[in-house]
């Protein structure tokens, strides 16, 4: 019972948001507009069960004097600033969006920022291989940076033209090949979940 | 009652999944399992896992940072999949298992889907609850807190399943850096070569979904692969069909598409 529920109740509400992403009717719509707020309050207690599970992970790393656990004092003490904050003025507040805005999104943003350095280091790791495949990888990468850059149409006309016939057509077809491959397979997916028949998320491995 | 314009989709979408039933069938009732191609990735876990017991290092699994009821939902299903594996074959070796998640409804999911995988192995005690942590639900804040776990605790093996944007090519490359042997899996097309230049192994779209067939070997699943299968080469045959009644200016097949 506690595997059969579950999935009785994935296959229900499954079954019932598709055919209502189909057909016109008007029950089906109230009913998939209700699931949806269940989806939300379902998202807000789980939302709960995790910041549980941050607290007692930090809370311990502070009791056992881990590495780096000052860093945990600091965690623990942001979390309940912060939703303490936003529970008692809300999130529009502008206390909370001047911490949010001044300490919060500058970090997001330096960490967003590195991907430039990593792009770098993994593009390099890429075009040393010296193999076939790696070699037309670093011709087509030359290609396409000389014609994306101003510079590149100064050297030759025809490097942009070359740089969009390798993005709409040579990459596109090999993309969208990928798309349905993996369109399908979230099909096939979704079928095997509703059914049971795939069941690694709720502890078991097959039907 | 069908609604316009996507009337198309409805019965390409019976078509395929009837194709996957029937395969599906064909292979749990009649006995006919189909083999599908070695895939290198999915071959590689059980090495990478014996890697970091002879290391007597962690392994890290992420199952990427998509939810479970959005479009990406059925990437994070092929990453708990997946993570069911993994979580075996680390109780099997007494390896520490660490699951980093980013978004908090998928938290009770891994945490079931680890602890019953241990107890399927018989190893319940071993299961550690603080190992499956929930790090935040802001994209670079995950990323960066996943950074400081792999730099802490240098991972022999990282696997990187799921659904993945921009923190895809950061996670991958931190662990490079660390030495872990990696392998990862994504349908997210644009962080595909991300993974390709940077881990050991890669799962290519649809072969992270084709995963847990694979590594159970269980028949219904592998059936499920031939269906999907067939779906593929209908589509293939319908993109050629079209190029050609484009060409000779006959729009029956593009009206019907647009139906």
């Amino acid at each position: 019972m506690r595997r059969e529920l579950p999935l009785a109740i994935s296959f229900i509400i499954g079954l019932l948001v598709t055919v209502e992403f189909f057909f016109n009717i008007k029950v089906l719509q109230d009913w998939s507009k209700e699931i949806q707020n269940w989806g939300i309050i379902v998202a807000a207690f789980a939302l709960g069960l995790a910041s549980v599970n941050l607290l007692r992970i930090h809370a311990g790393n502070i009791r056992t004097r881990r590495e780096n656990w000052p860093f945990s004092i600091a965690l623990i003490v942001a979390l309940l600033f912060m939703a303490g904050l936003g529970v008692a003025q809300s999130a529009n507040h502008p206390t909370y969006k001047f911490w949010f805005d001044n300490l919060f999104s500058p970090c997001q943003a330096t960490v967003y920022a590195m991907t430039a350095f990593y792009i770098s280091s993994a593009a390099y790791r890429a075009f040393r291989i010296r193999t076939f495949e790696a070699s037309v990888l670093l011709v087509s990468a030359a290609i396409l940076m000389l014609g994306r850059a101003p510079v590149g149409e100064l050297i030759f006309s025809g490097f942009p033209k070359w740089a969009d016939f390798l993005v709409d057509v040579v990459n596109m077809s090999g993309q969208r090949g990928m798309m349905i491959g993996a369109g399908i397979g979230a099909i096939s997916g979704g079928l095997r979940i509703l059914l049971g028949i795939e069941r690694g998320h709720i502890g078991g491995s097959s039907a | 009652m069908l609604i316009a314009k996507r009337i198309f989709s409805f019965w390409y979408l019976i078509f395929v999944c009837g194709s996957i039933l029937f395969t599906m069938y064909r292979s749990m009732k009649l006995g006919k399992v189909p083999k599908i191609r070695k895939i290198a990735g999915l071959d590689a876990i059980e090495e990478a896992v014996g890697r970091a017991t002879e290391m007597g290092r962690p392994v890290h699994f992420s199952p990427g940072i998509g939810g479970i009821t959005a479009i990406e939902a059925p990437q994070t299903f092929a990453g708990l999949a997946m993570l069911n594996y993994v979580a075996k074959l680390t109780a099997r070796f007494d390896v520490p298992l660490i699951v980093t998640i980013r978004t908090p409804e998928v938290l009770p999911l891994a945490e079931e889907t680890v602890s019953q995988a241990y107890v399927a192995e018989g190893k319940i005690d071993a299961f550690k609850a603080d190992n499956i942590r929930y790090l935040s639900s802001q994209q670079f804040a995950y990323a960066a807190a996943v950074f400081g776990i792999i730099v802490r605790e240098k991972p022999a093996a990282n696997f990187l399943l799921g659904a993945f944007w921009a923190e895809a090519l950061m996670l991958a490359e931190c662990g490079s850096f660390m030495g872990a042997i990696q392998i990862a899996g994504t349908a997210q097309l644009s962080q595909v070569p991300f993974f390709v230049a940077s881990c050991d192994y890669t799962l290519i779209g649809e072969e992270l979904f084709t995963g847990a067939a694979y590594v159970t070997q269980d028949p219904g699943q592998l059936g499920a692969i031939v269906g999907q299968d067939i779906g593929k080469v209908v589509s293939a045959a319908l993109i050629i069909l079209g190029v050609i009644l484009k060409v000779i200016g006959d729009k029956t097949l593009e009206n019907l598409m647009k139906l």
